[in-house]
C-alpha cells in the first residue's frame, strides 16, 4: 500500500476530465440519436406495410448479430469513402453508435408502444385523430413513460460501451485513464481510479431506475 | 342516419357477424343486447370503421363507411364513442382530453375547445374536476368525462360499447342517467348493453344478437312483452329474473 501514489490523479485530472466528457458527450448524443432513430424503426416495423417492417426487421436483425467494435470500424473507413472526404474519430464513432444503439432501442421501444392497450388506440381514432396524430399525442407519450427506466438502463450500457472507442483513437475516459497510467507507469492506481468513476457513475445510474420504478403509479 | 346492410365479418375463419342489417333513424335510440360473445361490441365497432368488415355496406348519415378508400377520420370524427373501459388518455388531464381532438381535428381555438369541455363538464357534474387526471377520478366520473369528450366534438350519432359493464354497481345510475337525458334530447344512439331498464326507458328498438346474427329487431315494448325467438326469451328471462 505505502508505494501508492494517488496524487498520480489529482495531477492529471483535466486530462481525465477531458476524456469524461467526451464519454458522457458520446453517451447522450448517441442515446438521443438512438431513441429518435429507434422510433422510427419501430413506427415502421409495426407501421402495418410489408416493405417498411421488413427493412426495418432487417435492419434490427443485421445490426444486432455483429459486434459494436466492428460497426465502428465499418463507419470509421467507410464514412470518408463514401463521402470523399474524412468527417473525423469522433463523428464517425457518434454515427456508429447511433445507427448500433437504435437497433437495440428500437425493440424496446417497440415492445413499449405494444404495451399500450388497443383501446385507447381506438379512443384516440374515434375521435377522428389520423395515425400520426394518434401516435404522436396518444401512444407515444404512453410507451415512453413506461420505458424510461428500461432505457436510462440501455443508456448506462451505451455508456460502458463508449470505452470501444479507443479503436479509433478516440481519447475517452477509458483511453485517457491508460494514457496516464502507461506514462506516469501508475497502472494500478489509475485502473482503480477508472473502475471507481464507472461503478459511481453507472451505479447512480441505476440508482435513479430503480426510483423509476418505484415513482411509477401502479 | 345509421344503415347497415348484410353485414358479414370474420376473423381468419371463424365467422364473428353474418348477414346482419339493422338501422338508426337519426334521432332514434336503438339497444343491441346479447349473450356475451354474440358480436355486439364488433358490430358497433364496425359502425366508424375501428374493426373492418369483409362484407356488406354501413352508411353513416350519407358517408359509407365500408367504402375502399373512404376518409374514416373525417367520418370518425363525427360519431362519437364511449367505451366499456372509458379510455380516458391517463397521461392528460381531463381538460386535455377533452381538447385534443377539438383542436387537432376541428381546428378550433383552445378558448374555443376550452369553452366547450367546461359547459360539458358542467353539465355532467364535473366542472370541477377539469384539472384532474383521469386517475384521480371514481370510475362512474370517469365514463361520465369519457362521454363528454365524445360530446365535445358535437357528433351526429353516438355509439356506446357496454358503457357500464365495468363501473360498480353504485355508479351505474350516474352514467346512465347523462345516457337517458342525451336520449330524450333526441341524440341518435346505438348502445350495446345489459341495462335493460335503460332499454325501457328510452329505446326506440331492441336489437338482440346471437353468435353473430341478428335475431329480433322490434320495438323495444313488443321486444320485452312478447320476444318471438326461444333465444331472446331465454335471454331476458335470465336477465330480468334478478
Amino acid at each position: 500500500m505505502a508505494d501508492f501514489d494517488f496524487d498520480v490523479i489529482a495531477n492529471n485530472l483535466p486530462f481525465l476530465w477531458q476524456g469524461l466528457q467526451l464519454s458522457l458527450l458520446l453517451t447522450l448524443l448517441a442515446v438521443v440519436g438512438g431513441i429518435v432513430f429507434g422510433t422510427m424503426l419501430a413506427l415502421m416495423r409495426l407501421s402495418g406495410i410489408l416493405p417498411l417492417s421488413l427493412l426495418a426487421g432487417t435492419y434490427v436483425n443485421l445490426i444486432r448479430s455483429v459486434p459494436l467494435i466492428l460497426v465502428i470500424f465499418w463507419f470509421y473507413f467507410l464514412v470518408p469513402l463514401a463521402l470523399g472526404r474524412p468527417i473525423g474519430s469522433f463523428y464517425s464513432a457518434l454515427i456508429a453508435f447511433t445507427l448500433f444503439e437504435a437497433a437495440y432501442f428500437s425493440e424496446i421501444i417497440r415492445a413499449g408502444i405494444q404495451s399500450v392497450r388497443k383501446g385507447q388506440v381506438h379512443a384516440a381514432q374515434a375521435t377522428g385523430l389520423n395515425y400520426w396524430q394518434t401516435q404522436r399525442y396518444i401512444v407515444l407519450p404512453q410507451a415512453f413513460r413506461n420505458m424510461i427506466p428500461i432505457l436510462v438502463t440501455q443508456g448506462i450500457i451505451l455508456f460502458q460501451d463508449t470505452s470501444l472507442v479507443f479503436v479509433v483513437s478516440l481519447r475517452d475516459f477509458m483511453t485517457v485513464s491508460s494514457i496516464v497510467a502507461r506514462t506516469e507507469g501508475r497502472l494500478v492506481e489509475m485502473y482503480i481510479f477508472a473502475a471507481c468513476v464507472y461503478f459511481v457513475i453507472c451505479f447512480a445510474g441505476s440508482l435513479f431506475v430503480r426510483r423509476l420504478h418505484k415513482a411509477r403509479p401502479a | 342516419m345509421i344503415e347497415i346492410e348484410n353485414l358479414s365479418k370474420w376473423y381468419g375463419d371463424f365467422q364473428v357477424l353474418t348477414d346482419c342489417t339493422t338501422q338508426v333513424a337519426s334521432g332514434e335510440v336503438v339497444v343491441v343486447c346479447g349473450p356475451s360473445g354474440s358480436g355486439k361490441s364488433t358490430l358497433i365497432k364496425c359502425v366508424n370503421g375501428l374493426e373492418p368488415a369483409q362484407k356488406g355496406r354501413i352508411t353513416v348519415d350519407g358517408l359509407e363507411v365500408t367504402a375502399r378508400g373512404a376518409d374514416l377520420t373525417k367520418l370518425r370524427a363525427g360519431i362519437g364513442m364511449v367505451f366499456q373501459h372509458f379510455e380516458l388518455y391517463p397521461h392528460m388531464t381531463v381538460r386535455e382530453n377533452l381538447c385534443l381532438a377539438q383542436q387537432k381535428v376541428l381546428g378550433r381555438s383552445r378558448d374555443e375547445a376550452v369553452a366547450k369541455a367546461e359547459a360539458l363538464l358542467h353539465r355532467v357534474g364535473l366542472a370541477q374536476h377539469i384539472d384532474k387526471h383521469p386517475g384521480a377520478l371514481s370510475g362512474g366520473q370517469q365514463q361520465r368525462v369519457a362521454i363528454s369528450r365524445a360530446l365535445a366534438m358535437d357528433p351526429v350519432a353516438m355509439l356506446f360499447d357496454e358503457p357500464t359493464s365495468a363501473l360498480d354497481p353504485e355508479m351505474i345510475n350516474e352514467v346512465l342517467d347523462v345516457m337517458v337525458e342525451l336520449g330524450l334530447e333526441g341524440m341518435t344512439m346505438m348502445v350495446v348493453t345489459h341495462e335493460m331498464g335503460f332499454a325501457r326507458k328510452v329505446a326506440n328498438r331492441v336489437v338482440f344478437m346471437d353468435e353473430g346474427a341478428i335475431i329480433e329487431d322490434r320495438p323495444t315494448e313488443d321486444f320485452f312483452n312478447n320476444p318471438n325467438s326461444d333465444r331472446a326469451k331465454d335471454f331476458l328471462s335470465r336477465i330480468l329474473d334478478h
